[in-house]
């Protein structure tokens, strides 16, 4: 207690008098993974930094999709103090590029050919005007619908491949008393589903034309607005406490075989292992109806901040470190979700993770591969915001789908810079 | 009052007697609910939380999750619960308490004994101060603790919280120091004393009250606070909340809620002691007329 | 007015005329600091702020000037509307309710009543709790199925409803719920030392007048009890504001957005959505509405006191 007190009060004299904080040798990270199993996966990270000499401060602000990370981020790149590494996805790392404050991680890559372990698709959003600024962790997909085979067999029903073979089933299961599907009511979680139908609905092209080039077009068809009508009804077969309800909840909904399905990205597969559930067993995990053999993915990634000299072999150990077969592999069977690097030895991830990494391949060759609106792979912040408004609520009242279309497409229009 | 009926006279005293305590006991249960559902879930097991009813007793009676939040959880890559964070708050809050209730005391002094022209209005441009929502300060305060070199540093998270506590214990001091009678610090003139001997000598040392005041308002503020605290410290000079909100928030983990309910707990521990041991001071405080104007 | 220093004029002695000086101006000096930390981190903000609002900052601020275009969009937007709505209803009812609430427990508990200790303590602890604290607690307890509907419905009130916090039309009065909880024990704190501030020989004067309880409460107590209204709004205004940390925590602005208020609209466009030049808008906007009540409040409160 005395020496942490002493080692405090030092550190503040040395702060007031330094200012700046990272010396050769040292990686702070910012970074919003923070439970059991979470925290296992940095740790991991962590250990292999540390067993390469360098040594990391960890910076960890919890909440959600990293909000508070994205703030307290925004005021350290301000105060001329940003961290060595942040946990920062998607066209928000285009955002940063603008910034001019990340480093070039091009030497890491071309010593480890990137280009080559990694899709074009994934190594295009690490890219910030054809240079690397950013190093991918795993690759979700989002796409998943999680399903409980008992409750179908106690109902009597199919398990669906196609929207309309959705409904039958969710009939079924309605009138067995027990819930067809069990949804979280979040705006990401919305989201989430609702993307998973406009993919469906309209295919990967019209998806891309909506969510990713924002045509207002593509936001106002009738495409949309069937898209919306699937979406209310979707809603019609859940259960009336789904407002608020965490995503983790209804995944137990669906484990505790109160509810049949879950439409939730590859992440759901870790609340079925924590409690002991066995894939093709005791769950099973199929694409979201309509959605067969495309790919709605969601890429977790590092950007890394220019920084001093001293500290750029410590820089590039840590994004070198992230890439390489050992880091990948522990952290995605932790996680979930399968590895960014390509080629990986496949034996330890199970059935589901398989297909994940079979359909990443294919899709990626179909042009099934997209990225996900929900989880801001395919759009900036603002316009990913007015995305959730209007779908959100649209799904908490009773806007008609003719005019939650308009809205989407004229709200989109409006948070475009 | 007499009245020649006097059973009439008792029955209604009675009655309101039973009204009065009625009512407060309602109260009081509506007051104790949380802390009650609380306590309550951090002694259960994460199975008899997931089965069971949220108002109910626990089967069994589990200290587990209490060590869990203290010592092991994870809140990062460390999972060494919440000790850690404990010293951080202490060592952000007293400095901070006590510089902003040491200027409170000063402000209210000079605004009540050696008021000038335009002390009214700077009161009150301090008080609509108070009503900056944090978040619009978020950012410039970032890029001026950058520039003071304070980014990131305990130092610059006590500035941050006495430069918004200010106005507050102004407040207070101001209010109570009104009723210290003007002849008091007219006859201490007279003897020859000056500005700092007649604070020390006769307004310091009835500020007792006052002081308890201030300090429990302060301490409460800025142990409870999140958003300075996470923003503008770094690595392990987190404070409590911040710790708090890591081990409770996951984006894709478990969630084991008797752990976050027993660390809600022992992060609030310090205030409620606060306020239960020095309860009696707050409100003696506060009538000895800190809230008449 | 009054002040309340000498003037020592004899002539001659300079050095005593400099520590005259100093010894004047002591009280100005003491308080610049104040004034100085209140006009750059204050005013400087606010400023700074609305510069912000007129800017089309995205992620991080920029100074350009662009125009009314922010404030155009923000009236534009939909979920502004909610939230501006959201703030007068929560804001009003916290308040009023808070001040009643408080003002009537203090009432009862200035009756001479045993355990007054005990009983204050527990009305004034959730004052001790964060805000986060308080609403995940409340998170639970207002959840239609695992809190009280539960519980009541488990007693064998079959057809018992209590589902406002899953309803957008209502979420917003838990929130109030909420607030009240945490707040009106401060104020009853405040009344409660104001009801004891007042002068006993007053109040006999009544009693022996024949006056009910009840009027002396309503005609003589209560009046004199402005000061306290004062503070207490104060107070109470400041925590109105600064609601953040609970609506996040009990509804996170749900159903949807329904229960949304403008610090947490500010906080989404300005940090999560990056669009910073919006938030700004949203929060000078906040800052008027406010102003626009607080100001004439404090105005004719600090003018019309006399303290000589």
């Amino acid at each position: 207690m005395i020496g942490k007190f002493i080692r405090t009060a030092l550190g503040m004299v040395l702060a007031i008098g330094i200012g700046s904080s990272s010396f050769a040798g040292e990686v702070e990270v910012l970074h919003y993974w923070t439970s059991g199993g979470e925290a296992r996966s940095v740790a991991e990270l962590k250990r292999l930094l540390e067993a390469r000499g360098h040594t990391w401060k960890d910076m960890a602000v919890a909440g959600g999709g990293g909000e508070s990370a994205a703030t307290v981020l925004k005021s350290r790149v301000l105060a001329g103090n940003p961290p060595t590494a942040a946990q920062i996805k998607g066209p928000s790392i285009q955002e940063w590029g603008d910034e001019d404050v990340l480093a070039s991680l091009n030497s890491v890559a071309e010593k480890n050919k990137w280009d080559d372990l990694l899709p074009r698709v994934v190594a295009d959003v690490m890219k910030y005007d054809g240079d690397y600024v950013a190093v991918p962790v795993n690759v979700h997909r989002v796409n998943w619908m999680w399903v409980n085979p008992a409750v179908f067999e106690k109902a009597g029903a199919t398990i669906p491949t196609t929207w309309d073979e959705f409904f039958v089933a969710a009939d079924k299961i309605k009138a067995a008393g027990l819930i067809p599907v069990a949804h979280g009511g979040q705006a990401w979680q919305d989201a989430t589903v609702f993307e998973s139908v406009v993919l469906a609905t309209g295919g990967a092209e019209f998806y891309r034309k909506a969510f990713v080039n924002l045509d207002s077009a593509a936001l106002n068809s009738d495409t949309m607005v069937k898209s919306f009508e699937t979406l209310r009804k979707i809603k019609s077969y859940t259960d009336k406490d789904a407002p608020g309800r965490d995503w983790n909840l209804a995944t137990s909904m669906v484990i505790n075989g109160k509810a049949g399905m879950q439409f939730m990205g590859d992440w759901a597969k870790g609340e079925f292992t924590a409690a002991g559930k066995a894939p093709g067993k005791d769950y099973e995990c199929l694409p979201a109806p309509g959605t067969a053999g495309a790919f709605t993915f969601n890429i977790d990634s590092f950007i890394i901040f220019e920084g001093d000299d001293e500290s750029s072999e410590a820089r590039e150990a840590f994004a070198a470190t992230i890439m390489e077969p050992e880091f990948q592999e522990v952290f995605n069977l932790n996680k979930g979700s399968i590895p960014a690097r390509l080629n990986m030895p496949r034996d330890k991830f199970d059935s589901c993770a398989h297909d994940s990494m079979d359909t990443f391949v294919s899709s990626a060759k179909e042009g099934t591969l997209v990225p996900s609106m929900a989880h801001g792979m395919s759009t900036y912040g603002s316009v990913q915001g007015a995305i959730y408004d209007v779908v959100t609520e649209f799904y908490n009242s009773d806007t008609s789908a003719t005019d939650a279309a308009k809205k989407l497409a004229s709200g989109v229009q409006a948070s475009r810079y | 009052m007499t009245d020649a009926q006097g059973n009439t006279i008792d029955t209604r005293a009675r009655i309101g007697r039973i009204l009065v305590y009625g009512t407060l006991i309602l109260a009081a249960s509506f007051y104790m609910l949380p802390l009650f559902v609380m306590v309550v879930t951090s002694l259960k097991s994460l199975d008899e939380i997931r089965l069971g009813n949220l108002l109910s007793l626990p089967d069994e009676v589990t200290f587990e999750a209490w060590g869990i939040a203290w010592s092991s959880a994870c809140t990062g890559v460390t999972c060494g619960g919440l000790k850690g964070y404990f010293l951080n708050s202490v060592l952000i809050a007293v400095p901070a308490v006590a510089i902003s209730t040491i200027i409170g005391a000063f402000n209210g002094y000079v605004m009540t004994k050696w008021r000038f022209r335009g002390s009214e209005l700077f009161f009150g441009m301090l008080l609509i101060g108070t009503m900056i929502p944090f978040q619009v300060v978020l950012l410039p305060m970032a890029q001026t603790l950058g520039i003071l070199g304070l980014s990131g540093t305990i130092p610059g998270l006590i500035l941050v919280h006495v430069v918004y506590g200010i106005a507050f214990t102004t407040l207070f001091f101001r209010n109570y120091y009104v009723s210290v009678p003007d002849e008091l610090v007219r006859a201490a003139m007279i003897d020859g004393a000056g500005f700092f001997r007649i604070f020390w000598r006769i307004i310091l040392p009835v500020s007792i009250p006052i002081i308890v005041v201030s300090v429990i308002w302060q301490f409460t503020q800025i142990w409870n606070d999140f958003l300075f605290g996470v923003v503008y410290s770094s690595g392990d000079q987190q404070p409590l909340t911040v710790g708090l909100n890591n081990l409770v928030n996951t984006s894709t983990g478990v969630k084991q809620y008797n752990v976050d309910m027993a660390a809600a707990i022992i992060a609030a521990l310090p205030t409620l002691l606060v306020y239960v041991v020095a309860g009696k001071y707050f409100v003696r405080g506060l009538t000895a007329g800190a809230v008449k104007g | 007015m009054s002040r309340v220093t000498q003037n020592k004029t004899e002539p001659g002695n300079r050095r005593r005329s400099f520590g005259d000086f100093i010894e004047a101006s002591l009280p100005k000096l003491v308080v610049a600091p104040t004034f100085v930390i209140t006009l750059i981190f204050i005013y400087g903000y606010i400023f700074l702020n609305g510069w912000l609002s007129f800017t089309k900052s995205r992620m991080l601020p920029k100074y350009k000037w662009a125009g009314t275009i922010q404030y155009e969009r923000l009236f534009d937007n939909d979920r502004w509307w909610v939230a501006a709505k959201n703030l007068a209803i929560f804001g009003g009812l916290f308040i009023v309710i808070c001040l009643a609430l408080g003002l009537l427990l203090a009432i009862l508990l200035d009756q001479r009543v045993r355990a007054e200790g005990a009983i204050r303590t527990i009305y004034l602890y959730p004052m001790a709790l964060s805000f986060i604290v308080t609403g995940t607690a409340w998170k639970w307890i207002l959840n239609p199925g695992l809190g009280l509907e539960k519980l009541v419905r488990d007693l064998g009130f079959e057809s018992f409803s209590f589902d406002w916090l899953v309803d957008p039309e209502m979420a917003i009065y838990t929130v109030v719920i909420a607030g009240v909880w945490q707040a009106s024990g401060f104020v009853m704190a405040l009344f409660l030392a104001g009801l004891r501030g007042v002068d006993d020989s007053i109040i006999k004067a009544a009693q022996v007048d024949g006056a009910s309880l009840p009027k002396i409460y309503w005609r003589i107590i209560i009046p004199s009890l402005r000061p306290v209204f004062f503070s207490a709004l104060i107070i109470l205004t400041h925590i109105a504001i600064k609601s953040f940390d609970l609506v996040i925590a009990l509804t996170g602005g749900g159903p949807g957005y329904a229960s949304d208020v403008p610090a947490t609209f500010m906080y989404t466009f300005a940090f999560t959505r990056g669009q910073v030049g919006l938030g700004a808008a949203s929060s000078m906007m906040m800052l008027a509405a406010v102003a626009a009540i607080i100001v004439p409040y404090l105005y004719s409160e600090l003018r019309g006191k006399n303290h000589d």
